[in-house]
């Protein structure tokens, strides 16, 4: 799984280098690139090998990353959460018949009706992401289960940082 | 349970028993409810007999029922049965006062509980306040045998405002969430049940994720949020025939639904595109109108008794604070500004007072505040107590209490407790299991 991973990202970091070499300016290839902005690609498992299909749950968990974390009671976006997102924006563009449902969670140290709305948020901020780079809001619902879904068990912080969520999956209910 | 309204038509009315007196003039037992911590009151309730003085198994029910009521809400202290002189005794005769004098019985309740020839029970108390000789109030009652229990709540109820002068709270319904299962797999379900824990039902299988039950003012209905078909919408759940049905039809979530007093409102709120708003639906008309307009979450409303005011939860002002809007929806001030996070604001039934959940430096609190948002006190605290509700006359409040969890999804227990407004007397309400998201019942028309 390790090497199989491994070979993705090298596969993405060269298709990144050479769009990136193609817009630049009229310089030969193959230098200048360092200070380019990486664009994440997203190259489908390839068949057969470990029985990941493309465009599965298990396609994105495995090799894109389904979740994000929030902050106590925020709803920002992380640096590290646009960064998963950038890759589920590729992997959408990757799988265009795919749907997904954004999923919005919320730890216990919050009451209910209040954590509901929060885990709206959360999944709202994760929907406007994705649609402001270009994934069709079409494609994407969103549900909220306030604290009622916890991942992580244990009443510690830990655990609260794991639950503190956004899940995209696939297919899916919500509005 | 369909057709149960029709009968408690057969309950009839109170007949109001001729007093006996004794002669002897003496200050009135009564007590002063509002006070902090006062020694409950030494009362004796015996078991009531048949029509010839004769023992009643309806009649020990009936009276082990009336003295548990009245023990739970710590004004009253039943003295075992074991230190009475006299025994159950007959209403046709006066008490032997001396008797219940010398155990220290202030007020006595006796009565009879048998079946009449038509096959309905009939019931008849009295209660004598011991030290002046007196009887303070007699009622009888006809109803079917199978209705023994709810008599015995009313005779609680009946004992209460005869002695306190408040109304009482024994003939009401719980609607809460019963929770099974380890956190992650939590299995929900709506569960009804007396005041007291007896005649507990499950209204839904478990097979969606309910929250946030609450009552209509008629006992009726029940309004809380389903997931059904992974869709978190509003439901109305119609007791009598046991119909589960979408209130409206929304584009986004909507939650933390709760019924106007007149009951020909639900007041929720609807999440889009990412904000929650407050809207209220006429249920005749089902047309909704939005209360608010804010980019802050705006959630849990309650309307105030008179149905004018509306007060709800909002991070508008950068955190989770209480605020009070008119029902129109203009107006809005916030009410809340002690530290800490506000959240759950209920309007009490007597309109004095809000109850609300706190959160501050990680401890969760039930307090209670004034509509102006002064006068705050804090009732009951642990890892996390949430969403009171109240007693229809406005003296205790009930929640649930949540314990911590181990990493391997060990304890988490979860009971619902009551307590009073006083900040005493706090005790846990027995369930079958786990429990969460009470709401009480007005008392039962």
């Amino acid at each position: 799984m390790r090497i199989k991973i491994l070979g993705i990202l090298a596969a993405v970091a060269l298709v990144s280098a050479c769009e990136t070499a193609s817009e630049g300016s009229g310089k030969s290839s193959g230098s200048g690139v360092a200070n380019a902005k990486p664009v994440e690609v997203y190259s489908p498992p390839l068949g057969g090998s470990a029985g990941v299909r493309a465009g599965s749950q298990e396609d994105l968990v495995v090799n894109v990353g389904d979740r994000v974390f929030f902050g106590f009671d925020q709803f920002n976006l992380t640096n590290d959460a646009r960064q998963t997102l950038d890759k589920q924006v590729a992997w959408l563009k990757g799988n265009p018949s795919v749907t997904v449902t954004i999923e919005g969670h919320a730890d216990e140290r919050g009451t209910r009706e209040y954590n509901l709305a929060l885990g709206e948020r959360r999944a709202n901020a994760v929907k406007d992401y994705l649609a402001a780079m270009g994934v069709n809001p079409a494609r994407v619902k969103t549900i909220s289960y306030g604290k009622e879904k916890p991942v992580a068990l244990g009443s510690n912080e830990a655990a609260w940082r794991q639950n503190r969520r956004s899940v995209t999956t696939v297919g899916g209910a919500g509005s | 349970m369909a057709g149960n309204a029709s009968r408690w038509l057969c309950l009839l009315a109170a007949v109001l028993v001729a007093g006996l007196t004794a002669a002897t003039a003496r200050a009135e037992l009564r007590i002063d409810i509002t006070k902090g911590v006062s020694e409950p009151i030494p009362l004796a309730v015996t078991d009531m007999v048949g029509p010839n003085g004769e023992p009643s198994d309806y009649g020990a029910d009936i009276s082990r029922v009336i003295a548990a009521d009245l023990e739970r809400s710590g004004l009253f202290k039943p003295i075992d049965n074991k230190a009475f002189i006299q025994k159950a005794g007959d209403i046709k005769t006066l008490p032997r006062f001396g008797d219940w004098r010398v155990i220290n019985a202030q007020a006595l309740v006796q009565g009879r509980a048998h079946l009449v020839t038509d096959g309905r029970l009939r019931v008849e108390f009295r209660l004598w306040d011991v030290f002046a000789e007196q009887q303070m109030v007699g009622l009888a009652y006809y109803t079917i045998p199978d209705n023994w229990r709810r008599v015995a709540h009313i005779i609680a109820d009946a004992i209460y405002k005869r002695l306190t002068g408040e109304s009482g709270y024994f003939d009401t319904r719980i609607v809460y969430i019963s929770e099974s299962g380890p956190p992650n797999r939590r299995v929900k379900r709506l569960a009804i049940m007396d005041q007291d824990g007896a005649n507990h039902r499950f209204l839904t299988d478990g097979s969606a994720l309910v929250l946030t039950p609450r009552f209509s003012p008629t006992l009726q209905e029940i309004t809380y949020l389903s997931y059904y078909g992974n869709l978190p919408r509003v439901y109305i759940f119609n007791i009598d025939t046991g119909r589960q049905e979408i209130l409206g039809d929304f584009p986004g979530m909507t939650f933390s639904p709760r019924f106007s007093p007149d009951g020909k409102k639900v007041i929720m709120s609807m999440a889009k595109d990412g904000n929650s708003e407050i809207y209220v639906m006429d249920l005749q008309t089902r047309i909704a109108k939005q209360l608010t307009r804010h980019s802050g979450i705006d959630t849990s409303p309650s309307y105030s008794p008179d149905s004018q005011r509306v007060v709800f939860n909002s991070d508008r002002g950068g955190s989770q604070q209480l605020y009070v809007m008119d029902a129109d929806g203009r107006g809005v001030r916030r009410i809340s500004y002690n530290k800490g996070r506000y959240a759950t604001p209920v309007w009490s039934p007597r309109g004095d007072l809000i109850a609300f959940t706190k959160i501050l430096k990680g401890t969760f609190y039930i307090g209670v505040m004034r509509p102006d948002g002064s006068g705050e006190r804090l009732l009951a605290k642990d890892f996390l107590v949430e969403a009171p509700t109240w007693s229809p006359n406005g003296r205790v409040l009930m929640f649930f209490r949540q314990g911590r969890t181990t990493a391997d999804g060990k304890g988490g227990k979860s009971r619902l407790w009551t307590i009073d407004l006083t900040g005493h007397n706090e005790r846990e309400i027995i369930t079958p299991v786990d429990a969460s998201d009470p709401a009480w019942s007005p008392l039962i028309p």
